[in-house]
C-alpha cells in the first residue's frame, strides 16, 4: 500500500496513462480479489438482503411493530411449537403471524424486520463517526510529531483506561435523563428532540462516537508515521505544498486501505454495542423495535416462550456474520500479506 | 524494570484519579438525585438526607473527601465501629495503631449496605465468572490456534477459524438465551439460571465448594462468555504462530536435528507469545463488562445488577466505587501484560 504513489507515478507517465486510471486499478485489482472469496460474497450479499429487507420493511411486514393486540399475546404459529418442543403443551397457536406475537402482542417478525434499521443504522454510523475524528486527530498527531503528538498520545492513553462500556453507559444515562430537563430553545433541547425523532439512535451514536475514535486515531497516527517520512512527501514539501494538501492529497490516500479495513472489522462491534445498551435499557426509546430490547424484553419470559429471544438473537448473529465475513474478505484483498491476521 | 514499574504506578494514580474526576462531574451533572421520587419528599426530609451524606457541601469538598476516604490510607488509634459511615476495606492492626484504607461509603439505595458490604459479597461471584471465562477462552483458544498453525489448511485449520468467526460473531447476548433454552429447558443438562458458589470464599474469590454444585451453574455462562475471547486468542495465535515457524531460527533449529517437539514448544511458541499476551489486556477489558451481560442474562447475584441500577438511582457511592474499581481492574491488567513482555522478550527494555 504504501508504495502506491510513487510507482503509479513512474508507471503512469511512462505509459503516457492519466494518473487517476492507475490509482482506481489497485482498488479494481482488490475487488477482483474480493469477489473471488466465497465467504466475503456470502456476507456481502446476505448485507445487501438485511438492507433490502430493512429499506422494504413497511412492504414486506404484514402487521405493525407496533400495534399491541392483547388477546393474540404470546401466540405462536404451528411451525414454531415443532422447532420449540417444550412449548407444545401450552402455547396458543394463531397462524397469523409468521414468528408469533410478543408479550403485548406486537407481531415478531415486523419487529425483526424494523429492528434491523437500528442495527444498519449503527453499522453505517459508527464506523463514519470514528473515521471521521479519529482521522483527524490521529493524522494531527502524526503529521506534527513531537510535543503535540506527545500530549494528544497521553489524553488517547487516557481515555483508554477508561472502560469504554462503562463510559457509553454513563454518558447514555446523563444524556437519557437530561433531556427531560431541559428548556426550549437551547441547542440542547434541538438535539434531545432529534433524538426523539431517531426513537433515541442519535445519542447511541454519539455515545459509540465518543469512546470508537481512540483506536482509529492510535492507528491513523502510526501510519501518518511512516508515510510522511517517504519520497513522495518530502517531494511535495519542496514544491511548495501546503500541510494541508500534503495531508489529504498525499498522505491519506495511502493509508485508507487499513483503516478501511479495521473499520469494517469493528462494525460487529457496534451493532453488539447498541444491542447491549438497548437490553440493558439505555438504548432505542420503546417502541422502536431493536433487537437487543427484544432480547431484554423477551429474556424474563425464556423458558416459556423461547422464541421472543432467540428469534432476534439470530437475527443479530446472522448480521454480525455477515459483517464478519466481509470485513475479513475485504482485509484479504486490500492487503494479502495481512491474510489470517488480527 | 524496578524504574519502569515505579513510573507506571504514579501514572496508575494519574488515570485512576482522572476516571474518577470525570465519573464523579458526570455523575453530578445527570438530573435528578438520589432522593428524587416520584412522589417528592419533604423538603426537610431532604435537607436531612443531604446533610447526612454530606451532599450540601460544595462539589469540589465532596470530591476531596471523597479522594481522601478512598486513595489515603488512614493511620488511627481507634478501633474500627459498626458505623456505615466508617466502613474500610483494609482493617490492619499493627499494635495498638490501626491502618484503614479504602472507605467507599454507604449505599444511598440499600440504607443498611456499604460499597464496600457490595464487594465482598457480589465482587467475588463476578470474579468467579470471570476467571472461569478467562480460561475457557484460553483453554479453548491456544490449543486451537496452534493446532490450525501446525496443520495449516487441513480441518483442524477451517474447524479452529471457522470457530473463530462463529466467536467474535456471536455475543453473550446471543449465545445467552440459545444456551438457557438449549442445555437449560430442552435438555435440562443444568440449571438455566442462578449461581452455586457457597461462602466463605478462599483468597476472597474461590468458593469453598469447587464440585458439581458449583460447576452445573458455572459452565454455561462462562462458556458463554468465554467464547468470544477465545476465538480472539485462536486467531492470534494462529497467525503469530505461522509467522514465526517461517523465522530463519527455527530453520537453524532444524538444521541441527532438534525433535520437533521441543522446536514448537521452546522456540516458536514461546515468541509467538507476545502477541497473545498483548491482547490479553483488552480481553480482560472485555470480559469484565462482558459479565455484566451474563450475569443478567443468566440470573448470576454479581456486581451486574448493581452497577446498572446505580446509575439510574443515582447511588453515587455505588457509581463512584464499581467504576473506580473496574478502572483499577483495567490498569493493573495492562500493566501486567508490560511486565509479562519483559519476560517473554529480553530485547524489550523499558528503561
Amino acid at each position: 500500500m504504501a508504495q502506491v504513489k510513487p510507482e503509479s507515478k513512474t508507471f503512469g507517465g511512462s505509459g503516457g496513462m492519466p494518473l487517476t486510471q492507475k490509482r482506481g486499478s489497485l482498488f479494481r485489482d482488490a475487488f477482483g480479489r474480493l469477489i473471488k472469496n466465497r465467504a466475503a460474497v456470502l456476507g456481502g450479499s446476505l448485507i445487501i438482503l438485511i438492507i433490502l429487507m430493512a429499506v422494504f420493511a413497511p412492504l414486506i411486514a404484514i402487521k405493525s411493530y407496533e400495534v399491541q393486540v392483547l388477546v393474540d399475546q404470546n401466540v405462536v404459529p404451528e411451525w414454531i411449537t415443532k422447532v420449540f418442543p417444550t412449548m407444545k403443551p401450552y402455547a396458543r397457536i394463531s397462524n397469523d403471524y409468521p414468528l408469533g406475537a410478543d408479550y403485548v402482542g406486537r407481531d415478531l417478525f415486523s419487529r425483526i424486520l424494523y429492528g434491523a434499521r437500528v442495527s444498519l443504522a449503527v453499522a453505517f454510523i459508527g464506523p463514519l463517526i470514528s473515521l471521521i475524528i479519529g482521522v483527524i486527530y490521529g493524522s494531527i498527531s502524526g503529521y506534527f510529531g513531537g510535543r503535540v503528538d506527545n500530549i494528544m498520545m497521553r489524553i488517547v492513553d487516557i481515555l483508554y483506561a477508561f472502560p469504554s462500556l462503562l463510559f457509553i453507559i454513563l454518558m447514555l444515562a446523563f444524556f437519557r435523563s437530561t433531556i427531560t430537563h431541559i428548556q426550549p430553545g437551547t441547542p440542547a433541547y434541538a438535539l434531545s428532540k432529534l433524538d426523539e425523532a431517531m426513537g433515541g439512535l442519535f445519542f447511541i451514536f454519539v455515545g459509540i462516537g465518543l469512546t470508537a475514535w481512540e483506536t482509529m486515531a492510535r492507528l491513523t497516527r502510526g501510519q501518518v508515521l511512516s508515510i510522511r517520512e517517504k519520497e513522495f512527501v518530502e517531494a511535495a514539501h519542496t514544491i511548495g505544498a501546503s500541510n494541508l494538501r500534503i495531508m489529504f492529497r498525499h498522505i491519506l490516500p495511502n493509508i485508507l486501505g487499513p483503516l478501511i479495513v479495521t473499520e469494517t472489522l469493528a462494525i460487529p462491534g457496534y451493532i453488539s454495542t447498541e444491542a447491549f445498551l438497548s437490553f440493558i435499557g439505555l438504548g432505542v426509546n420503546p417502541p422502536t423495535p431493536s433487537w437487543g430490547a427484544m432480547i431484554s424484553d423477551g429474556a424474563t419470559a425464556i423458558r416459556s416462550y423461547p422464541n421472543q429471544t432467540i428469534l432476534p438473537a439470530l437475527a443479530l448473529a446472522i448480521t454480525m456474520f455477515a459483517f464478519n465475513f466481509l470485513g475479513d474478505g475485504l482485509r484479504d484483498a486490500l492487503d494479502p500479506r495481512l491474510r489470517g491476521t488480527q | 524494570m524496578g524504574r519502569f514499574i515505579v513510573r507506571r504506578l504514579l501514572y496508575m494514580i494519574v488515570v485512576i484519579l482522572v476516571v474518577s474526576f470525570i465519573t464523579f462531574g458526570l455523575m453530578h451533572a445527570i438530573p435528578g438525585g438520589p432522593f428524587s421520587r416520584e412522589k417528592a419528599l419533604p423538603a426537610e426530609t431532604i435537607r436531612i438526607l443531604n446533610e447526612r451524606y454530606h451532599l450540601d457541601e460544595l462539589l469540589w469538598k465532596q470530591y476531596v473527601s471523597y479522594v481522601y476516604a478512598v486513595l489515603i490510607p488512614h493511620v488511627t488509634t481507634t478501633p474500627p465501629t459498626t458505623s456505615l459511615q466508617d466502613d474500610f476495606m483494609v482493617n490492619a492492626q499493627i499494635g495498638s495503631v490501626w491502618f484503614r484504607w479504602m472507605n467507599f461509603g454507604p449505599s444511598f439505595k440499600s440504607r443498611s449496605r456499604t460499597v464496600n458490604d457490595i464487594f465482598r459479597d457480589n465482587l467475588p461471584i463476578s470474579a468467579q465468572l470471570g476467571t472461569m471465562a478467562l480460561i475457557i477462552a484460553i483453554v479453548i483458544g491456544l490449543p486451537l490456534g496452534i493446532l490450525a498453525a501446525l496443520k495449516q489448511n487441513t480441518v483442524w485449520d477451517y474447524l479452529g477459524m471457522g470457530l473463530a468467526i462463529f466467536g467474535v460473531s456471536v455475543p453473550v447476548i446471543v449465545l445467552g438465551p440459545i444456551f438457557v433454552w438449549v442445555f437449560g429447558v430442552a435438555l435440562k443438562w443444568f440449571p438455566p439460571v442462578g449461581w452455586g458458589a457457597q461462602p466463605p470464599y478462599i483468597l476472597g474469590f474461590l468458593p469453598s465448594n469447587i464440585g458439581w454444585d458449583f460447576f452445573k451453574y458455572a459452565i454455561m455462562p462462562s462458556i458463554a462468555l468465554g467464547l468470544g475471547s477465545s476465538a480472539v486468542i485462536a486467531r492470534l495465535t494462529r497467525a503469530t504462530l505461522l509467522q514465526t515457524v517461517r523465522e530463519d531460527y527455527i530453520r537453524t533449529a532444524r538444521a541441527k536435528g532438534l525433535p520437533e517437539r521441543a522446536i514448537i514448544v521452546r522456540h516458536a511458541l514461546k515468541n509467538s507469545m507476545i502477541p497473545v499476551v498483548t491482547i490479553l489486556g483488552p480481553l480482560f477489558a472485555a470480559l469484565v463488562t462482558g459479565t455484566f451481560v451474563t450475569e443478567l442474562m443468566f440470573g448470576i447475584p454479581g456486581m451486574g445488577k448493581y452497577f446498572v441500577t446505580s446509575i439510574t438511582n443515582r447511588d453515587y457511592p455505588v457509581i463512584m466505587g464499581t467504576i473506580l474499581l473496574y478502572a483499577v481492574f483495567l490498569v493493573v491488567a495492562n500493566l501486567l501484560v508490560d511486565i509479562t513482555y519483559a519476560f517473554l522478550d529480553p530485547r524489550i527494555r523499558y528503561d
